[in-house]
């Protein structure tokens, strides 16, 4: 186990790596970040010592070579739209959108299991049929209309839920969550559906053919034919067996997750980092940019190592080591 | 005094701190959303539209921008040319700053020469020599040569408390030192004479304001206690939650949006003309055809602004054709949008291109109004000419980088004067590109009149302001003759507000509302 960590530990540094050297590759594309930083009528000339005085003239190789050395001591630059380290304004940002993964998360818990399992069991039962339909449509609905669709409904005409931003928040152990206050909650509704929307059609849709398969299968029958009760067989028999699958694409649907927020969070001005990265493209805040794109990084090698645990943990015949047991 | 007494007593008073917040007239919280928060608390770091919004409510003028495009008196009581080159500037008494001071002329000094040292200020203070002090409560400001714009000019002074930012803060810096990237004490401390304080910011999240009770207005309406402001950066967000009633105030509402909060019957909405211009440069360099006037009055003849205002912007926006907006000295009211496609055909039969040819074109497509929409719509009525546009549109980020280049054969550039002059529109897009002097910054077309260069020149020594103003008409004039660019339109300017909340009174074109003036019911 521990080797199988450590192992882990290189690959994600050469994940961030990578993922550095790309981004930073990129930047030029991005734009002037300097057009955001000065008014319309600063001179060609001042523009260009700014430039100069923060580094921007200097070669590929130099401006890379400066920010590794300063990511060695941990410093992935300083935004400079925030004026502040890209790492701690990111941090800062982290909790809103933790806040949203994870009730978008228990949607998800709460609705695919349940519905995806009832459409296997019972394929010509009109709810299922139903829920086939609705999850087509959400599969295809992209996030940000369905946010705006349910702004207009649940807060322009009917009134009951706040538009935007996240509302109250309390702070436990110096993480600041929306999860605990009855206002914070109402503000999380309809941003957390509304991610929710995206990935819970593929769930409810994965649960719903990996059992199908799994109800077809030999020890399945053999189950069935041992004379055990239907429902034993469904849920120990064939649903534990649909969750291998399940739990592995789902880890990669977390991470994939993480890009739907930045669309959400946009939409609802959710101060999470998934708005905070779409405002740092549009200014061109290179360091910021640089440094989102490793934390995502980040967060997926953990992701995904996280599963590869759990599978082991579900799966008996895998082995994270590699070796005999 | 008896125990029982004192325990009812206390009683009552509890009851009426209880009730205090219910009753009418107790401390009226604005909910505030504009698209974007200001950057800095660093009035001087960067000229924007969010600074000025935010100096307008932390500060005040000197003197400032009223509906009408005059001036009104703020903290100068009244001001008079004592000579060519020098404006008395008579200071009001008694003003204080949030940090209890009272302003002096000193104070004036230190700001304006901290103006002086900005790198997006110090233009609109070029032409100034120095800010005399006579004595606590007179200051001269003293320009090169005679200018006409110390008015336009003052009206960007907005006293800071030279005290405040005086010594070193902990780690050693200045205090008063003006930091464009990486922080500094006034980017995030702030000590000044306006109606409000800032209570707390989270920059991109909120910022709270909170009436400062010093503040020398007495005789302000205004009886807003706080502020909430939210930038809200997506358009139909910012509207849901105007009509939503989560916000008392938002601004700007989105061409698309007008008439939903038109006919909502809980908010109103107010309209403007705006003063920024969007217009299309010809690059004459990289095109000899566009050298030719008869080619350049051909194109302007083809497109169809007023239908573009119409049609695209949802009549949010004045089909123009030139530069100054109606209200500034160089507007001249003759001169009128020219769609004829008949005469546009002539024209380029005229100059022999009777068969077209082909141009690229370039525009952002999160900069205007519409931008990229607008784009579209004109290599469209280009193509009726027999111009074949190929057309690329980008994010600004990756625009103005091209811009600089002089990337493609047209390009869109807005403007919107600083100073609310006729001049400022010429200095930057047309006239002559000269890297020594600055001017024509933004002529991407390199269009060059050796008379509009010099009637520019001389309009900035003419303190006559019916003179100048029939200097600058000219310069409209012959540019429009000279079809040197092509007019569009100005944007207008659309604020809504829930009923009860007065912005009628306190918006104007320079989209700065004087909050501290405001009115809730």
């Amino acid at each position: 186990m521990f080797a199988f960590l450590l192992r882990r530990l290189g690959q994600a540094v050469v994940v961030m790596l990578v993922i550095s050297l790309l981004s930073f590759s990129i930047q030029d594309e991005l734009g002037d970040p300097l057009r955001e930083l000065v008014g319309q009528s600063v001179s060609e000339e001042t523009r260009e010592e700014l430039r100069e005085e923060m580094g921007l003239n200097d070669p590929f190789l130099a401006q890379y070579m400066r920010f590794l050395r300063g990511a060695l001591r941990g410093d992935l630059g300083v935004s400079y739209f925030f004026k502040r380290p890209a790492l701690d304004v990111i941090l800062d940002k982290l909790p809103a959108t933790i806040d949203l993964v994870l009730a978008a998360t228990f949607w998800i818990l709460l609705f695919s299991v349940p519905v995806g399992v009832f459409a296997a069991v019972n394929p010509r039962h009109w709810f299922s049929n139903l829920a086939m339909g609705l999850s087509a449509v959400g599969i295809s609905v992209p996030v940000f209309l369905t946010a705006i669709f349910l702004i207009y409904l649940f807060s322009v005409e009917l009134g009951w839920l706040p538009s935007y931003g996240r509302g109250e928040t309390t702070e436990i152990f110096g993480w600041e969550t929306g999860l605990l206050t009855r206002d914070g909650l109402r503000h999380l509704l309809l941003p957390s559906i509304s991610l929710a929307s995206v990935i819970l059609p593929l769930f409810v849709r994965m649960i719903r053919s990996e059992m199908m398969e799994a109800l077809e299968a030999e020890y399945v029958r053999f189950a069935r034919a041992k004379g055990l009760r239907e429902g034993r067989v469904r849920m120990v028999h064939a649903f534990k067996n649909t969750l291998l699958p399940v739990i592995t694409v789902g880890g990669v649907q977390i991470g994939i997750m993480v890009a739907y927020t930045i669309l959400t969070e946009t939409v609802f001005q959710w101060p999470g980092m998934g708005f905070m990265f779409l405002e740092a493209i549009n200014r061109a805040d290179t360091p910021l940019i640089v440094a989102y794109l490793i934390v995502v990084g980040l967060i997926f090698v953990i992701v995904n190592t996280v599963v590869d645990i759990v599978y082991g943990l579900v799966n008996p015949a895998v082995k994270l080591t590699g070796k005999p047991a | 005094m008896t125990h029982r007494k004192f325990f009812r007593m206390k009683f009552a008073a509890l009851a009426v701190l209880l009730a205090l917040p219910f009753a009418p007239g107790y401390a009226k919280t604005l909910n505030l959303a504009y698209d974007a928060d200001p950057v800095s608390l660093d009035i001087h770091e960067q000229l924007s539209g969010g600074t000025l919004q935010l100096s307008h409510m932390v500060c005040d003028p000197l003197l400032r921008w009223n509906q009408e495009l005059g001036f009104d008196a703020r903290l100068a009581s009244r001001w008079e040319r004592r000579s060519p080159t020098s404006v008395r500037f008579y200071l009001r008494r008694g003003v204080k700053f949030h940090s209890g001071r009272v302003m002096t002329a000193k104070d004036v000094a230190f700001t304006f020469a901290r103006l002086k040292k900005s790198d997006d200020f110090k233009g609109i203070f070029a032409k100034f020599r120095e800010a005399r002090v006579i004595n606590d409560h007179t200051i001269d400001l003293i320009t090169d040569g005679p200018y006409p714009l110390v008015e336009h000019s003052a009206a960007f002074i907005f006293p800071l408390d030279s005290a405040f930012y005086a010594g070193k803060d902990a780690r050693g810096r200045d205090k008063g030192e003006i930091v464009k990237h990486g922080d500094s004490f006034a980017s995030t401390n702030i000590s000044c004479t306006g109606p409000f304080t800032v209570r707390s910011r989270e920059q991109g999240v909120k910022v709270v304001f909170e009436r400062f009770d010093g503040h020398w207005d007495a005789d302000s309406p205004g009886n807003v206690r706080r502020i909430v402001m939210t930038p809200i950066k997506e358009d139909p967000t910012r509207v849901a939650a105007l009509l939503s009633g989560d916000v008392d105030f938002a601004a700007p509402i989105p061409p698309a949006d007008l008439a939903r909060v038109d006919r909502s019957r809980k908010v109103d909405l107010i309209t403007m003309t705006g003063t920024r211009i969007i217009t299309f440069q010809l690059n004459q360099k990289r095109r000899p055809e566009f050298a030719d006037p008869r080619v350049r009055r051909a194109i302007v003849h083809a497109i169809n602004n007023a239908g573009i205002v119409k049609k695209i912007m949802k009549d949010f926006g004045t089909a123009a054709a030139q530069q100054s907006p109606k209200g500034y000295a160089g507007h001249d009211p003759s001169l009128r949008p020219r769609f004829d496609l008949k005469k546009a055909r002539a024209l380029m039969k005229e100059a022999g291109y009777a068969d077209g040819f082909s141009v690229t074109m370039m525009a952002p497509n999160n900069r205007y109004v519409n931008d990229a929409k607008i784009a579209e719509a004109v290599a469209g009525m280009l193509a009726k000419i027999k111009i074949k546009v190929d057309l690329t549109t980008m994010p600004k980020a990756q625009y103005w980088p091209k811009f600089d280049e002089r990337a493609a054969d047209i390009m869109m550039i807005g403007w919107h004067s600083d100073t609310e002059d006729s001049a400022n529109f010429t200095e930057f897009l047309a006239m002559t590109p000269d890297k020594e002097t600055g001017y024509g910054q933004y002529n991407s077309g390199n269009y060059s009149n050796a008379e509009v260069d010099s009637l520019v020149l001389a309009s900035a020594s003419e303190t006559n302001p019916e003179t100048r103003a029939e200097m600058l008409r000219r310069v409209e004039r012959i540019l429009h003759e000279d079809a040197a660019f092509v007019p569009l339109h100005w944007q207008d300017h659309a604020w809504g507000a829930r009923k009860g909340v007065h912005i009628g009174r306190v918006v104007s074109v320079t989209n700065s509302p004087y909050l501290g003036d405001l009115v809730m019911d």
